[in-house]
């Protein structure tokens, strides 16, 4: 009984492991191949880079695939886009939630609904031209902002309802006015929510590249992931070059997910698991 | 307390204005637009009816073809995600060690851009040099390396292999916490009445996960339908006429050659198929927070 454990938990870990390797080698593929010469990088294999490590890549794909620039823009484009949707996404949450009347409750599904709803990128165009957002920075913040708008009102719909409507009733009594008694009272309460918010719209926006493919024809523009795709296409048989910009680019996304991990998976499981 | 003055609409304003005029009044006029002419052509616009979506769903042109891709797209992905995920799920709530460790691992594929994703399996899956196939060469499975993105045969169920790849881990992360917030005393009762660990998964696990597995079901549905990077990014549509074509890589397409009225016309229809999901899906989503 007792080996015949044993021999179930060394599969089962067995199987784990075999998994993870399997979600692991294109990760794994980037970082050996970015730091390989142009020859042995064409194999594109999982071999150990050689001594010595190619850290000129980096330096030359900062310079030919401008990475500066796109760094530059996908940072203004993310963090523009996180603060508005974050502020916007929970002032809304906070008044559709504690005031839950008939119009409210519609109001409130109005937005979710967008959870679903694809965008029409054509029709948009028409849209954007006509307020001359398009081929803008600031046209690209707003429409990231929008797009995230939907599930960042419906994570934080659930977090304003938890919080005792008594702490505002106190302090309504002790003479707080509603923009006080958000930013003072309510806004420190909702942190957990705000983290997961953040981190999950900084993740989308930073991978985003549907919007800039439509609306930025200007390459002085272009967000990160784009610049890549770009520069894949001009590069594609130095797979050194290319995976160092891959690394370049995710690097980011990878920091970000490895500190907010917690926030993440709460955030992506809100909604489907009620515990 | 007068609510209406402790929580006034205005703080809504922002959020419902950026949202309608960037989301919801594009969707609206689309259709408008979808019953137009509209091009790059011409600066004029002429009403033409329902020629476009006559256009959409007769059977000279591609667009069926696009439209039954993108179903079965969005069905072969959720089922198999929901399947693969399900066991995986299961697999990482037994004791094993480094559990952690594996959990961030799959969830790590789904923070990657996609569209470097289908950049680093274009070159996993190169015919010749990449290195499923040398893989496959080296321990004498050759009639297995395939011309896996660029023979017809094969591209769609690679496309969705690829995807099925990147979406599980984050399907299975939801299933997992879904499974641990099902109470230990259901299994500690079962193991009291001698239950094997299938009876515990049909009785117990399965039937309490039944309304976690609703929602991986929605949300691979809205996913699989709207699909567009992994496609652009591995085959953009091809090899050959609209092999791995779907929806959103059609509408692209059509904005790119100006033809603008198909492109919206398509939008459209993916719109109704969408908001009719919708309001399912916030039926399933909201339904226990009312009752908080």
């Amino acid at each position: 009984m007792k080996a015949k454990r044993t021999v179930v938990t060394i599969i089962t870990n067995a199987i784990a492991w075999i998994i993870s390797l399997i979600c692991l080698i294109p990760l794994l593929l980037i970082v050996f191949n970015s730091f390989k010469d142009k020859l042995s990088a064409a194999k594109m294999d999982l071999k150990l880079p050689a001594f010595p490590l190619q850290f000129e890549n980096f330096s030359v794909v900062i310079e030919k695939g401008k990475l500066v620039q796109s760094f530059f823009n996908s940072m203004i484009y993310s963090t523009g886009s996180v603060a508005l949707c974050l502020i916007l996404s929970a002032l809304a949450a906070y008044v559709l939630s504690r005031n839950a009347t008939k119009l409210n409750s519609f109001l409130y599904m109005f937005i979710v609904l967008g959870i679903t709803m694809p965008i029409n990128y054509v029709a948009l165009t028409k849209v954007m031209m006509f307020f001359h957002i398009n081929n803008t920075r600031g046209g690209i913040i707003l429409l990231y902002a929008a797009m995230q708008i939907p599930f960042s009102v419906f994570l934080m719909h659930g977090f304003v309802a938890r919080i005792p409507i008594e702490l505002d009733e106190a302090a309504v009594i002790d003479g707080c006015g509603p923009i006080r008694l958000f930013f003072i009272i309510v806004l420190p309460l909702l942190k957990p929510a705000v983290a997961t918010v953040v981190v999950l719209t900084f993740l989308n926006t930073w991978n985003e590249f549907v919007s800039p493919l439509y609306f930025l024809g200007n390459s002085e523009k272009w967000p990160m992931t784009l610049s890549v795709y770009n520069f894949f296409g001009m590069y594609f048989k130095d797979w050194n070059l290319v995976c160092a910009d891959i690394l370049l680019t995710s690097l980011p996304v990878i920091i970000v997910y490895l500190l907010g991990q917690k926030y993440i998976v709460s955030g992506m499981t809100s909604g489907a698991v009620k515990g | 307390m007068n609510k209406n003055k402790t929580y006034p609409l205005w703080f809504a304003a922002g959020a419902l204005i950026l949202y309608s005029v960037l989301f919801v009044i594009p969707s609206l006029i689309g259709i408008g637009y979808s019953f137009t002419d509209w091009s790059s052509y011409s600066d004029e616009l002429h009403f033409v009816g329902l020629e476009n979506f006559k256009t959409i769903f007769s059977a000279d042109e591609n667009y069926i073809k696009i439209i039954t891709n993108t179903l079965s797209f969005t069905l072969v992905t959720t089922v198999l995600k929901n399947g693969i995920g399900l066991a995986m799920a299961i697999l990482l709530t037994k004791k094993i060690k480094a559990l952690n460790f594996h959990r961030g691992i799959m969830f790590m594929p789904n923070v990657l851009s996609t569209l470097i994703i289908g950049m680093i399996f274009s070159s996993i899956l190169n015919p010749s040099k990449g290195i499923l196939n040398v893989f496959l060469r080296s321990v004498h499975l050759d009639f297995l390396a395939k011309q896996w993105l660029t023979k017809s045969q094969y591209a769609f169920g690679t496309v969705m292999a690829v995807d099925i790849w990147r979406g599980v881990g984050y399907i299975a992360t939801v299933l997992i916490a879904g499974i641990m917030s099902i109470s230990s005393d259901y299994y500690e009762a079962a193991a009291v009445d001698g239950a094997n660990g299938w009876q515990k998964f049909r009785s117990i696990t399965l039937p309490l996960l039944l309304p976690t597995l609703a929602t991986t079901t929605v949300l691979n549905v809205i996913y699989g339908l709207k699909v567009f990077d992994m496609i652009y990014a591995l085959t953009n549509g091809g090899p050959g006429k609209a092999t791995t074509e779907v929806l959103y890589t059609a509408v692209f397409k059509k904005f790119g050659t100006g033809q603008y009225a198909i492109g919206t016309a398509l939008s459209s229809v993916m719109f109704v198929f969408m908001v009719i999901i919708g309001f399912f899906m916030i039926r399933v989503m909201t339904k226990d927070e009312v009752q908080e």
